[in-house]
């Protein structure tokens, strides 16, 4: 039992600490990485629920779960980067001048457009 | 039998979504077919459940708990029927929509995919499935939605998908929580073993805080509008009418049926409360918008609220025939909302693209000049407003009464306030279809595209409001109480 | 975000994962017991394979690995539709050039060997597909723009090959009253088996689609060795 709860309460906490980055931090790829965090998290708790004792065969329906969040999660992220790229793309279209190739990675991170005309409250 | 009926409308789009990828020149054509063939299907189990009763089979030959469930019983079925039906005159709409347009092989697969999720969603029966349905729903809207490609529609898009993401995480950590509890993920059984406990109130929370950011409940609405009102506009109508639909579906779902032991009044009064919020916000930012599709989309927020609003009224009245009239009514809102929501937006589509615009302030001549689109426009918005006979008037009616037997009077300020308010932003969007001369002389312009709008706003009008009979009798339940 | 409300935040995090944490403990401490755990390997022997994970994944609970298969085609169809894919990197210096020859063979041959294997032992169809899109990213990025897939017809074929043959077989077998995705015992071995291959290209093809990031371009002209190197972008990475 204290195994299970060792590696499911590190799994609850990477939930939380994904969460607290996912609100907090701006750019794109942190945030992105924060869900993929946070999805961890809940898989550990999952492979935790597996464990059945030392030498018993552990659960497989809850890996078999995790195997089908795995590929769910790379999916959405997959698609998530390639929205940011078209961002990045319309974004340095516009530019006046090509950002230098060093800073463009960081400034073009961000999720929000510099002027944002769909203003959400 | 059992297990085709319930499986046809799951795998009938997943097969139209495979060919369509795979033959893009001949797309809206076999889209066309697998959206007739969906919807006949679906059509089909709704009425296999009102004559027989409620279908179950289990996937994968062995018994529960550890195959997949399917199920479908009277809600299932009603929300069922609204999505095959919404989603036809969706597909009729699009094609005339993207003809000629680069994005139609895009649209097709994407949307048949979305279409199987929904009926997925309706249909599903066990937990983690759910989790799966819920997000290729979310990915097929997310990229639908950014179908335009245009700055505005990525950029919203990117925030719908990151925000759907977050749902489904705080989702899936319920469900974990919940099968290290109850050792099952088949709804069935574990409506049975469930027990007030800290651990399903907290499973219930994470579910519900996760669903209700992907059915825009106010506050986690902000994601909505610029998501809606920027995509094209069969894909509006299928955000708005249906996507955030299934999202309310499994709160109401888990609450009535999981969790149904474990709800407190706190609780549903905290959703019913969230729910006011959305109608008074939503309305009012409807009533200040300038785009017409922007206006719109407030109105999804505001009339979401409206459903949240059955929460408390559920949770307060007695098992009996008035709460199985809330609980009918509650799904009659839905349905309406579904029909008239699309048919509007397919009309504001069709405005749009003749206008090359969509703001309200100018679309004076445009409107005038389609008489079958603006008519469309208003028998939608009178659905939406709650006029006699549309179906919603039906389900405020009752809502209003609950809120009065009940004692919570002040949900009927609310009612009445948001109905005001969205008479007030439908009228100002009609308000310019007239007093411009010439008058047009035929009523129908485009008929693909005109048709589908006016069916579709017509029924949430007249089919719903004087045929809501079938609905209880789906449920079955008792006629409505007079 | 200004440090006070990135701070409270925190402070509700660190509150949400008390909670968590308390009530884990305490329904851990219940003991539920087996769960479905003695279902699926007492089931273990009729489904086919004789590895646990896999029994469940394309036997017990084949629904969901089906759409599965369903979401990733969903990510590329929406990747696709944002626009063509950028143009690739230059071609890889000798070094990394030999190092490809040896290492995309290597993964193909372990995708396949991690298919076979996954019936009795880890491994199954989504590992290897894995193998197979990240050989494509390997060519990706050593200079073949189209990670070493076919034009896009054949591609649009081959992503929907994983899901197309999984509904088909689950459709046939509910049309010939096993019920769908319910296979007869004695065939469940070859069924899965089948539908594993399909899904391992799909999937491989699939990933490695997803890592060009856009639409298959046209394939582009040699270019001529005496015309002036021309300055992508890219190559800086």
């Amino acid at each position: 039992m204290t195994a299970a709860f060792l590696y499911g309460g590190a799994g609850i906490l990477l939930f939380a600490l994904g969460l607290w980055s996912l609100l907090v931090h701006e750019p794109l790829l942190r945030k992105l990485i924060a869900l993929n965090i946070m999805g961890a998290g809940v898989f550990h708790v999952f492979i935790a629920v597996a464990h059945r004792g030392d030498g018993t065969p552990p659960d497989p329906v809850p890996h078999a779960l995790v195997l089908t969040g795995i590929v769910v999660a790379v999916s959405a992220t997959a698609l998530a980067l390639a929205l940011h790229n078209r961002l990045e793309q319309e974004a340095s279209d516009s530019a006046k001048s090509t950002p230098a190739p060093a800073a463009g990675l960081v400034s073009g991170l961000s999720i929000r457009p510099q002027s944002d005309p769909i203003r959400h409250e | 039998m059992t297990t085709d009926s319930l499986i046809l409308p799951i795998a009938l789009p997943l097969l139209g979504a495979l060919l369509t990828t795979a033959l893009p020149r001949i797309a809206p054509v076999l889209g066309v077919i697998a959206a007739i063939l969906t919807a006949l299907s679906g059509l089909w189990l709704t009425g296999q459940v009102w004559g027989d009763a409620a279908q179950h089979v289990v996937l994968g030959g062995w018994a529960l708990p550890l195959g997949i469930g399917v199920a479908a019983d009277g809600l299932s079925a009603s929300l069922l029927a609204m999505s095959s039906l919404v989603g036809l005159g969706i597909s009729v709409y699009a094609v005339g929509y993207f003809s000629g347009s680069d994005r139609s092989p895009h649209f097709w697969p994407l949307w048949l995919l979305l279409w199987t999720a929904l009926n997925g969603i309706f249909l599903a029966a066990d937990l983690f499935n759910l989790y799966v349905m819920l997000e290729l729903l979310g990915l097929s809207a997310a990229a639908l939605g950014a179908l335009t490609n245009s700055r505005e529609a990525v950029a919203a898009n990117l925030r719908y998908l990151l925000v759907g993401l977050l749902g489904s995480m705080s989702y899936l950590l319920g469900v974990a929580l919940i099968y290290t509890a109850y050792g099952t993920l088949d709804i069935g059984l574990l409506s049975e073993r469930i027990q007030p406990s800290a651990l399903a109130a907290t499973s219930v929370v994470l579910m519900t805080a996760g669903l209700a950011l992907k059915a825009a409940l106010f506050p986690l609405h902000f994601w909505l509008p610029p998501a809606h009102a920027n995509a094209p506009a069969p894909v509006s109508a299928a955000l708005s009418a249906l996507v955030v639909k299934a999202a309310f579906y499994l709160i109401l779902r888990l609450w009535t049926d999981l969790f149904a032991n474990i709800t407190t009044t706190g609780a549903a009064f905290i959703l019913g409360a969230l729910g006011a919020g959305a109608i008074l916000w939503g309305s009012w930012r409807a009533l200040r918008a300038e785009r017409l599709k922007l206006l719109a989309a407030y109105s999804t927020v505001a009339q979401i609220g409206y459903l949240f609003l059955f929460f408390p009224l559920l949770q307060a009245m007695p098992p009996g025939p008035a709460r199985d009239d809330l609980f009918a009514a509650c799904v009659l809102m839905a349905v309406t909302h579904g029909f008239a929501k699309a048919g509007f937006f397919l009309a504001a589509g069709l405005v749009q693209k003749n206008a090359g615009h969509d703001r309200i302030d100018e679309l004076g001549g445009a409107a005038q000049s389609m008489p079958a689109t603006t008519f469309s426009i208003a028998l939608a918005g009178s659905a939406l407003i709650g006029l006699p006979p549309s179906g919603s008037f039906i389900a405020k009616w009752v809502m209003m009464r609950g809120a009065f037997e009940t004692g919570q009077w002040w949900w009927l300020i609310v009612i009445a306030t948001g109905t005001l308010l969205a008479a007030a932003y439908i009228f100002r969007v009609l308000s310019r279809a007239f007093g411009q001369e010439p008058t047009p002389r035929c009523f129908v312009t485009d008929a693909r595209a005109e048709i589908p709008a006016l069916l579709l706003a017509l029924s949430s009008v007249a089919l719903l409001g004087l045929a809501a009979g079938p609905i209880w009798s789906l449920l079955g339940f008792e006629g409505v109480q007079t | 975000m200004n440090r006070d409300l990135s701070l409270l935040i925190g402070i509700l995090a660190a509150l949400l994962a008390v909670l968590l944490l308390g009530v884990f403990h305490s329904t851990l401490a219940l003991d539920p017991g087996q769960r479905l755990a003695s279902l699926a390997l007492e089931r273990l022997p009729e489904s086919g394979v004789s590895n646990p994970v896999t029994a469940v994944l394309l036997n017990d609970r084949a629904y969901d690995t089906l759409l599965e298969l369903a979401v990733l085609l969903a990510a590329l169809l929406g990747i696709w539709s944002l626009g063509p894919a950028r143009p690739g990197f230059q071609p890889a210096g000798p070094a990394l050039a030999a190092m490809v020859d040896w290492v995309v063979p290597l993964a193909i041959l372990s995708g396949g060997y991690l298919l076979w294997v996954g019936g009795h032992a880890p491994g199954g169809a989504f590992q290897a597909g894995a193998l197979l899109g990240a050989a494509g990213v390997i060519l990706r990025l050593a200079g073949n723009a189209s990670a070493g897939l076919p034009s896009e017809v054949w591609q649009r074929w081959l992503i929907v090959l994983g899901a197309g043959v999984f509904s088909l077989i689950g459709l046939l077998l509910a049309l010939t009253g096993y019920g769908f995705l319910s296979y007869p015992p004695g065939q469940a071995k070859w069924l899965i088996l089948l539908i594993e291959t399909a899904a391992t290209i799909a999937i491989g093809v699939t990933l490695a689609a997803a890592y060009v990031g856009g639409r298959p371009r046209m394939a582009q002209p040699p270019r001529s060795p005496l015309a002036a190197p021309t300055a992508d972008p890219e190559a800086k990475r």
